[in-house]
């Protein structure tokens, strides 16, 4: 029965069944993308337009709407620019520059990420050690955590000059600082996380344990941390986007003439918003590339634990 | 009440052995009075309601729980220190293997925890391994197996450092019917084979009958053991023993003794 044959299912359109799995979730997004891009531009458009309104009032001329768009997208110092200035920026700040120069992107963003990744050490290392010292000891699990919820209640604003006066005056300068900030930040998710991995094995494992009349370091060691694993990965991740806020706030108050921290503050000296906006955008794509990072880690380390399947 | 396990090398013995919790409702007496000898050998089934102590009299010979009166002896020792000793091994009624082992790296934890060497370690694995037939299966991940192949793991591990005690918390309780009677069987075999003192709890009068030589009947509230039943079955057990008169006159026995202790809560 020729008929009978049904059409090929819309999904073959895309080629293969897996192409067409790409294309389903890669469709939202890109609706998504394109949606803010639209509301982006709308919104850039309305709020320039005051800026070309009173050039036009004072030269006495009319602007018509073809014109308003037109000017509105391509002011030197918009009130928010358009995406293609953001990205023409962006883009000359990563690949129009070269890498030493104070313009680059790439040089600040190293600047930035440099002190992210040894704040991000530094937390990641202190909040394991004041973790397993909550879980083993009972009063360090009193009085650890109080303290460590207080400290995330200081806006890190007020307390970072605080922290490179002090630094400061110990003769230390630039990267120590800036890192310990950061630090100050990413300890405190990678602590919880780890507290409630560490606690996660139930009374049964833990009592298999007592019957082979296991030390408290094998317990740690063979039971404790392996099961916090994922815990951990799960607080790295809100750990290292952390950080790179803390390192880019380190840089706000010293004036540092480096960093992604230091090109915001330049940008609104002089009013370059685009280079503010710019800069921004690296520090979101810093950001995901390091989330992303600790992402395939955590597959691949899970993978090979057989807890990922 | 008979207590022919006294005739054997006793190995696990309990004279007036009582433990009381105490909570904010007040004190529950979760077992007293308990006097048992377990002899060198024997299989012994611990059986009765939920909340009759038989799993608390089982984690107080392990030392996992303490008691609060009376004396308990494991292989002449403390219970505290026949587990320092590494005495026994534990099956749990979950297989709780790490899942981010092997079922052979779930095995070679305790022997890992107890320091044998590295040429040790693989020699007894494989030894269990074949003891509980999952040769081949030691590069497997524990997701991969069943759940009756899973707790096969989880006796492998408890019999790889060689206690002489086996102590069993309802090992086959959370696994089907067909799955049970298969690993009762091979238990029996292991049982033979390995000639450990076996403590087992359970809330099946088959289950309990078809395995023991000894039936400790218990009841709630408090915790205690109404009836010790010996039992007349031969050592070698086919499984359709349990359609013969002897067996159904022993799990009779065992019921009615399940039922007198009881009392009128029935």
């Amino acid at each position: 029965m020729r008929g009978a044959v049904c059409p090929p299912a819309p999904r073959e359109y895309f080629g293969t069944e897996s192409g067409g799995r790409v294309v389903k979730s890669v469709l939202p997004i890109l609706t998504v993308l394109l949606a803010i891009v639209a509301l982006w531009y709308g919104a850039a458009v309305w709020l320039n337009s005051t800026w070309t309104y009173d050039q036009a009032a004072r030269a006495g001329t009319e602007v018509s709407f073809g014109a308003l768009v037109k000017d509105t997208l391509a002011q030197e110092r918009p009130v928010l620019p358009a995406p293609h200035q953001v990205a023409a920026g962006l883009w000359d700040g990563v690949f129009g520059q070269a890498v030493s120069s104070k313009r680059s992107l790439v040089y600040h963003g190293w600047v930035t990420l440099s002190a992210t990744l040894l704040g991000f050490a530094i937390g990641t290392v202190l909040g394991i050690a004041l973790a397993v010292g909550i879980v083993h000891n009972r009063a360090m699990d009193m009085s650890v955590m109080p303290w460590a919820i207080a400290s995330q209640t200081i806006p890190i604003l007020a307390i970072a000059p605080m922290i490179i006066v002090v630094m400061n005056s110990l003769g230390l300068q630039g990267l120590i600082p800036k890192s310990i900030i950061s630090a100050y930040l990413s300890f405190f998710p990678v602590v919880v996380g780890i507290v409630k991995g560490l606690r996660s094995p139930d009374g049964m494992q833990l009592d298999l344990l007592r019957t082979y009349n296991a030390s408290a370091r094998d317990v740690l060691l063979k039971l404790r941390l392996p099961a916090s694993l994922p815990y951990l990965f799960a607080s790295l991740k809100v750990g290292v986007a952390a950080s790179l806020v803390g390192a880019i706030v380190g840089e706000l108050p010293t004036g540092a003439v480096a960093g992604l921290g230091a090109r915001l503050l330049s940008g609104s000296y002089y009013g370059q918003t685009v280079q503010i906006w710019a800069a921004l955008f690296a520090a979101a794509i810093v950001a995901a590339g390091l989330v992303m990072l600790i992402g395939w880690v955590e597959r691949v380390t899970l993978g090979r634990m057989g807890l990922a399947r | 009440m008979k207590d022919t396990g006294a005739s054997l090398t006793p190995v696990i013995e309990a004279r007036g052995v009582g433990l009381t919790f105490e909570t904010g409702d007040g004190p529950v007496r979760a077992l007293t009075d308990v006097n048992l000898t377990i002899g060198k050998g024997e299989f012994v089934s611990f059986i009765g309601p939920s909340g009759c102590g038989k799993t608390t009299f089982l984690r107080c010979v392990a030392a996992l729980e303490t008691p609060t009166a009376g004396v308990l002896t494991v292989n002449g020792m403390s219970a505290e220190e026949a587990r320092q000793a590494r005495a026994y091994g534990y099956v749990f009624q979950a297989a709780g293997l790490y899942p981010w082992r092997t079922i052979a790296g779930n095995i070679r934890l305790p022997l890992e925890i107890m320091g044998f060497s590295k040429a040790e370690q693989q020699e007894r694995i494989e030894r269990v391994l074949a003891l509980v037939d999952l040769q081949g299966f030691g590069k497997k991940y524990p997701w991969q197996l069943s759940g009756g192949m899973q707790q096969r793991a989880s006796i492998a591990r408890a019999l790889a450092f060689d206690a002489d005690i086996l102590l069993m918390d309802e090992p086959f309780g959370a696994l089907d019917e067909i799955v049970r009677d298969r690993l009762n069987e091979e238990l029996l075999k292991l049982w033979a084979r390995t000639e450990k003192t076996i403590g087992f709890v359970t809330h099946s009068i088959p289950e309990a009958v078809y395995l023991s030589t000894r039936i400790v009947v218990m009841s709630p509230r408090p915790g205690r053991i109404t009836d010790v039943i010996e039992s007349t079955l031969p050592r070698e057990r086919p499984l359709d023993i349990r359609d013969s008169r002897e067996f159904i006159e022993i799990a009779h026995r065992v019921r009615e003794g399940l039922r007198a202790g009881h009392g009128d809560e029935v």
